[in-house]
């Protein structure tokens, strides 16, 4: 895979002349599930930002928040039985939670679109994928079927799926799992979004055809400068893409910092955790490390810090206060730009 | 595709021969069909033996089959006792009870999808609870009494309809005795279709579709609609067959003089030809509706291929 270098000035966003902050801003945002058994709080007051140019890593368990964040930012949550009791999203610096149906409807596809993970079952089996394509040109910008159809053309040719002008008619069954992420990315693509959200878009491939994909997103996101947000729980897809990476847990962020920072120093003992959990070759033979324990239960999340059961670090106060998002500084208290953590103990987790 | 539909017709030839037989079979135990000829009198017996003689009935069962088939092969499904030839009456009652059909299938799909859509996409709020249970009671109460019932109030008390449909059977006419045969279906298509859309409505295509920015109109008709009424024309398709055959009922209760009334009159009094010849052209469109099903389901899911 290659290792991209956005650290090379990045143009400016497309559009920025109105506004120059941060292209999608989250604050505080909460969701809860009404169930049977109570209420799941599946989002605990989570906060990041996305520019444009930029990749931001969303980092977690299975069960973390993480992808229920990337829906209630797309309005794809099911509400009910899903709420939203607080927070914002701002969306060029407009709250889209409190815009109306129509409204947002409009941003869904052209301004932000959206990446799944299971290409298969999120395209229609009984539509072609060409119809399906051009279905975005005929709803968003009135075009005629034909013309629409051309450009759907062009946009598997642009995902280099080979043929495209005589597979455009086939259904999704018919192709292999890879050239159906890329179909996922190019409907995602067909309106050039200023930002796109990925919700695991490798997971359900294999390791190969894994890299591919993510060249190909990591390459059209340069060239149209558009903000990724990339959920995942592969942490070595995420060394080769981010720019910055926020950790999950339980609804909420416990850590954010610049990518090879992360990976360097962690500052919570759940990164830690994490990192020291991916097998490596030197250790060949040795036992695998494994976080201890379960995810919490979201109906009763721990009182304190949310992972205090598994951490081997826990105190005291860890079972009482829930610690807040605390910027990192270096010893001598010098600035890290962008890194946060949420732990009591984060002086002694990067610095010990 | 065209081999696949050959191969399905030539499935057709035992399947209908084995149940003509069985249908001849049936009727032939069922007693004497001299008997009924004579009305509630027994009948002299040397007319009856010049009668069995006439209609070949002094032969054995088989060489009765194999006469009748030959004959049926040739157009000719016999006569009644009455002497009217069977196509005669077939000819008078096709038409009106395929007229009833159509009558039946087009609330069925009306109403019914309408109703299981509407319910499908609110569930659990009260239109859904409201429908479901009205569907609950049409498909408990028989439809003899739904179809008395209707008779008496909208024909008998409140005049809004004519009681008994006259021997023209017009559509108009036909409108109540239509919702009546329909409405048993048309529960179950509500209730099939509902919990069709209940279900795709959470796949993740819908979801995609909504992440697309399509308008709720576009997401419910192109994309959740088209996945979702696979298996609701399935049973339509198969309901056709079913309910030209199964009008007995209805058409006693308004007179209506489509098969259902022929075969009852023909079982009524034992006039095996004519109960034999309208089952073997029900058996037929069965099959032949059986059969446009399957091919309308490789049409409806591309993932479905006949080779």
């Amino acid at each position: 895979m290659t290792i991209i270098d956005k650290t090379a000035d990045v143009p400016a966003p497309r559009g920025s002349t109105e506004n120059s902050g941060p292209l999608l801003d989250v604050r505080d945002l909460h969701v809860e599930f009404k169930t049977r058994d109570g209420v799941v709080k599946a989002v605990n007051g989570v906060n990041y930002s996305v520019s444009a140019g930029e990749t931001l890593a969303v980092l977690g368990e299975s069960g973390s928040g993480k992808s229920v964040t990337a829906q209630a930012i797309m309005g794809i949550l099911d509400m009910p039985p899903g709420r939203i009791p607080q927070g914002e999203i701002l969306f060029r610096g407009e709250d889209m939670l409190t815009m109306g149906y129509e409204e947002r409807r409009k941003i869904r596809g052209q301004k932000i679109a959206m990446i799944f993970q299971d290409a298969l079952s999120s395209l229609n089996p009984v539509l072609t994928v060409g119809y399906q394509l051009a279905e975005m040109f005929r709803v968003h910008q009135g075009l005629s079927k034909k013309d629409a159809k051309a450009k759907a053309i062009d946009l598997m040719d642009r995902v280099r799926i080979p043929a495209a002008k005589e597979r455009v008619n086939d259904y999704p069954h018919q192709f292999s799992g890879g050239m159906r992420q890329r179909i996922m990315i190019a409907m995602a693509l067909a309106l050039e979004p200023d930002l796109i959200i990925a919700d695991e878009p490798t997971t359900a491939l294999d390791v190969t055809v894994q890299a591919q994909v993510m060249d190909l997103l990591a390459e059209l996101q340069r060239e149209y400068n558009m903000g990724l947000i990339l959920i995942t729980h592969d942490l070595g897809v995420v060394a080769d893409v981010a720019d910055k990476i926020a950790v999950m847990y339980a609804g909420r962020i416990v850590e954010t910092a610049p990518v090879h920072e992360l990976y360097k120093r962690p500052a919570h003992p759940y990164t830690r955790g994490l990192l020291d959990s991916i097998p490596r070759l030197d250790q060949k033979g040795q036992e695998l490390y494994a976080i201890k324990g379960l995810p919490p239960n979201l109906l009763k999340i721990p009182t304190g810090c949310a992972f205090n059961p598994r951490c081997p670090k826990a105190q005291d106060i860890c079972r009482t206060d829930v610690p807040p998002l605390l910027s990192v500084t270096e010893r001598d208290g010098g600035e890290l730009p962008g890194r946060h953590s949420a732990c009591h103990f984060w002086k002694e987790q990067i610095h010990g | 595709m065209g081999r696949y539909v050959i191969r399905r017709l030539l499935q057709m030839i035992p399947v209908f021969f084995g149940a003509t037989l069985l249908i001849f079979l049936m009727v032939n135990v069922m007693g004497d069909p001299v008997a009924g000829l004579c009305g509630d009198r027994e009948c002299d017996p040397a007319t009856a033996a010049r009668l069995r003689a006439e209609f070949g009935l002094d032969q054995p069962v088989w060489q009765q089959y194999a006469t009748y088939m030959g004959n049926v092969f040739s157009g000719d499904f016999g006569t009644a006792f009455n002497g009217q030839r069977v196509t005669e009456l077939m000819a008078g009652a096709f038409p009106v009870t395929i007229r009833l059909t159509l009558v039946a299938i087009v609330f069925e799909i009306v109403i019914g999808i309408s109703l299981g859509v509407l319910t499908g996409l609110r569930r659990g709020r009260p239109v859904d609870t409201g429908v479901l249970l009205m569907t609950l009671v049409v498909i408990s109460i028989p439809t003899f009494v739904t179809g008395l019932l209707l008779q008496l109030l909208l024909g008998v008390k409140w005049g809004l309809v004519k009681p008994a449909v006259s021997s023209a059977a017009t559509v108009d006419e036909l409108l109540v005795p239509g919702l009546v045969l329909a409405s048993v279906s048309l529960a179950y298509v509500t209730r099939l279709t509902r919990t069709s859309v209940a279900e795709n409505s959470r796949a993740d295509y819908v979801r995609t579709a909504v992440a697309k920015g399509l308008p709720r109109r576009r997401v419910v008709s192109r994309h959740l609609l088209r996945n979702s009424l696979i298996p609701v024309v399935t049973f339509i398709g198969t309901d056709v067959g079913a309910l030209m055959g199964g009008a007995i009922v209805t058409e006693r209760i308004f007179n209506i003089h489509g098969v259902g009334y022929q075969l009852y009159q023909g079982i009524l009094r034992q006039s095996s030809q004519t109960v034999v010849g309208f089952v073997t052209v029900l058996v037929l469109v069965f099959l032949l509706a059986n059969l446009l099903v399957d091919i309308l389901y490789a049409v409806l899911d591309p993932r479905i291929r006949y080779a």
